[in-house]
């Protein structure tokens, strides 16, 4: 998104405010301050802002929350709304500076903005450059929190805090910068990642297969697992991620503008289609349509549009939802059983799978006609694109996986992965935080009166 | 014919189950339960405010079965669910008067 779209959404001689972000300090302040800040843009970005923090709480925490046994629903809410409050701490510490600091050799930021020094209201591009970069922080909370599905139940709640704030400095970051830093190495390539395809949901979902491997099953799996203890919370918090996910791809226009109502519509197209290709595929497969089907099929649609959104036609969406639909809806069902790894909430199947196929599809139907700024990808005979496009993928495979490995180990060193085992057997819940989620009666509950 | 009741631990049921399925015990009745004995309650926090919860959340199970299986049952269920920690819970048995399935109206052993 961001500077990406910004420079070629402004491309026609109002490139330089886009310079001035990736180099703020420099001499091109003056000129950002001379830069015209929309209203309407501003308005829409920080309403976008806020929608996608209400992605993550409460909406994905209540997505996982009701998926887990009714023994570890608290821990799994305190994962995502733990993370909000860490990550917003990060962001303005170090993690903006990382991601989009003036570029180092197409890598990583520098130092520039740490503690968000010379981030202020002047505008970059339209908006005012804290708009943008609160935008972006709320990508970075998402981003972690979702990785989080994949060792609930089990994780020891130390080692997850450790883990979540290395993995957002050494693979967050610089993902981010690779790919929406003018600078960064993806970016300059053209690589199409229009709201998060594999800055978010690649880099979320192959770090979640390669933890949920290295921290190992839960006591008892695949036999004696408990069922989601409470699904309407997980449609409740399915909806709120659609819902907030119109901030997530629309706002990545960065304007109140076309391309915003474009990516509006395919992002809801998509969802759609994908809940719908779920449901009947598992309809012929197994039987009955479910509602979880119906609602993790909507999210794997809202995946995988999310590199495309901003790139694609309408015809375009409905097939990549169709696409996503059935490509998650077969990864959970075969590839989680086939080779045996518990990624508990299925993060990699939907994540992983769903950001892949939305990232290559991107190369596929990507048109010039939906977006002049974008490219052609290989239905509109530019096979260079669709390269491009397999090159993102597996950088960020590549980022993802191997920091997520090192990262982990390094972890481990000091503190274990697992919670210790009574404490998994009994739930976190009153392990880990000594809370009960469904207190229905008060029977035998006492107030220690000190 | 005796029936065994079982205050055990909730994360042994799956466990215990599938060990009596083994040894050929065709059906059972469970319930979700509070109650408290050796092992006495644990605490709980609420924005710095204790609370001691004195019952326990366990799980009764109750088996039906006939004279010369009692012990095995028996056996089985302490086999499966012993922790060697306080709270494992109990179990009780005794002896029934008459059974009866609703459906055939068959009674005693048959019925079992």
């Amino acid at each position: 998104m961001s500077y990406k779209k910004n420079l070629r959404l402004f491309s026609w001689g109002l490139g330089t405010p886009l310079l001035i972000a990736a180099t703020a300090g420099s001499a091109f302040a003056e000129e950002a301050a001379q830069t015209a800040i929309d209203s309407g843009d501003t308005a829409w970005i920080l309403t976008s802002s806020a929608l996608v923090l209400f992605m993550t709480v409460p909406g994905l925490a209540l997505f996982y929350g009701g998926l887990v046994s009714q023994r570890n629903v608290l821990s799994t809410l305190m994962h995502s709304f733990f993370l909000t409050c860490l990550i917003s701490v990060q962001w303005v510490l170090w993690g903006y500076s990382l991601a989009f600091g003036s570029d180092i050799g197409g890598i990583i930021g520098g130092f520039d903005y740490l503690f968000f020094n010379g981030v202020g209201p002047e505008a970059n591009g339209s908006i005012p450059h804290l708009a943008f970069a609160m935008f972006q922080c709320m990508f970075a909370i998402i981003t972690v929190a979702l990785i989080s599905g994949t060792f609930a139940e089990r994780m020891n709640f130390k080692a997850f805090v450790i883990f979540s704030l290395l993995w957002a400095t050494f693979v967050y970051d610089p993902l981010c910068h690779w790919v929406w830093q003018e600078g960064g190495w993806l970016y300059k390539l053209g690589a199409l990642d229009f709201a998060g395809g594999t800055v978010v949901h690649i880099s979320s979902g192959v770090t979640a297969l390669v933890a949920c491997t290295m921290i190992g099953k839960r006591i008892g799996y695949p036999q004696t697992v408990s069922p989601p203890h409470n699904l309407p919370l997980t449609l409740i918090g399915g909806s709120m991620l659609w819902f907030g996910w119109f901030g997530f791809n629309a706002g990545s226009s960065l304007g109140a503008n076309g391309l915003a109502a474009i990516a509006f519509t395919v992002t809801n197209t998509a969802a759609a289609t994908a809940g719908l290709a779920w449901v009947f595929v598992e309809w012929a497969h197994r039987g009955k349509p479910t509602i979880l089907g119906c609602v993790t099929g909507a999210v794997a649609g809202l995946v995988a549009i999310t590199p495309a959104s901003g790139f694609v036609s309408v015809p375009s969406a409905l097939i990549i939802g169709f696409g996503a639909g059935v490509i998650c809806y077969l990864g959970v069902n075969y590839l989680k059983e086939k080779f045996g790894y518990d990624d508990s909430l299925d993060v990699f199947g939907v994540h992983g799978l769903g950001g892949t196929w939305g990232a290559l599809a991107t190369g596929i139907f990507a048109s010039t006609s939906v977006n002049p700024n974008g490219a052609d990808g290989l239905l509109y005979g530019n096979a260079a694109q669709f390269v491009n496009q397999i090159v993102s993928v597996l950088a960020g495979w590549a980022l993802a996986g191997i920091g997520t490995f090192v990262i982990l180990l390094v972890v481990k060193a000091f503190v274990p992965l697992r919670a210790e085992p009574e404490d998994e057997m009994a739930g976190l819940d009153l392990s880990v935080h000594g809370e009960v989620a469904y207190n229905y009666t008060s029977t035998g509950m006492s107030k220690i009166l000190e | 014919m005796n029936k065994i009741e079982a205050i055990i631990r909730p994360h042994k049921l799956e466990d215990l189950r599938l060990a009596l399925e083994e040894i050929g015990v065709t059906g059972m009745t469970v319930s979700e339960v509070r109650g408290f004995g050796r092992q006495r309650g644990h605490s709980e926090i609420y924005r710095g405010r204790e609370y001691n919860v004195v019952f326990q959340p366990k799980i009764k199970v109750e088996i039906m079965v006939k004279e010369q299986n009692t012990e095995q049952v028996i056996d089985t269920i302490r086999a499966t669910v012993n922790t060697g920690q306080v709270g494992d819970g109990k179990i009780f048995i005794y002896p029934i008067a008459e059974v009866v399935r609703i459906r055939t109206g068959e009674r005693g052993a048959d019925a079992l």
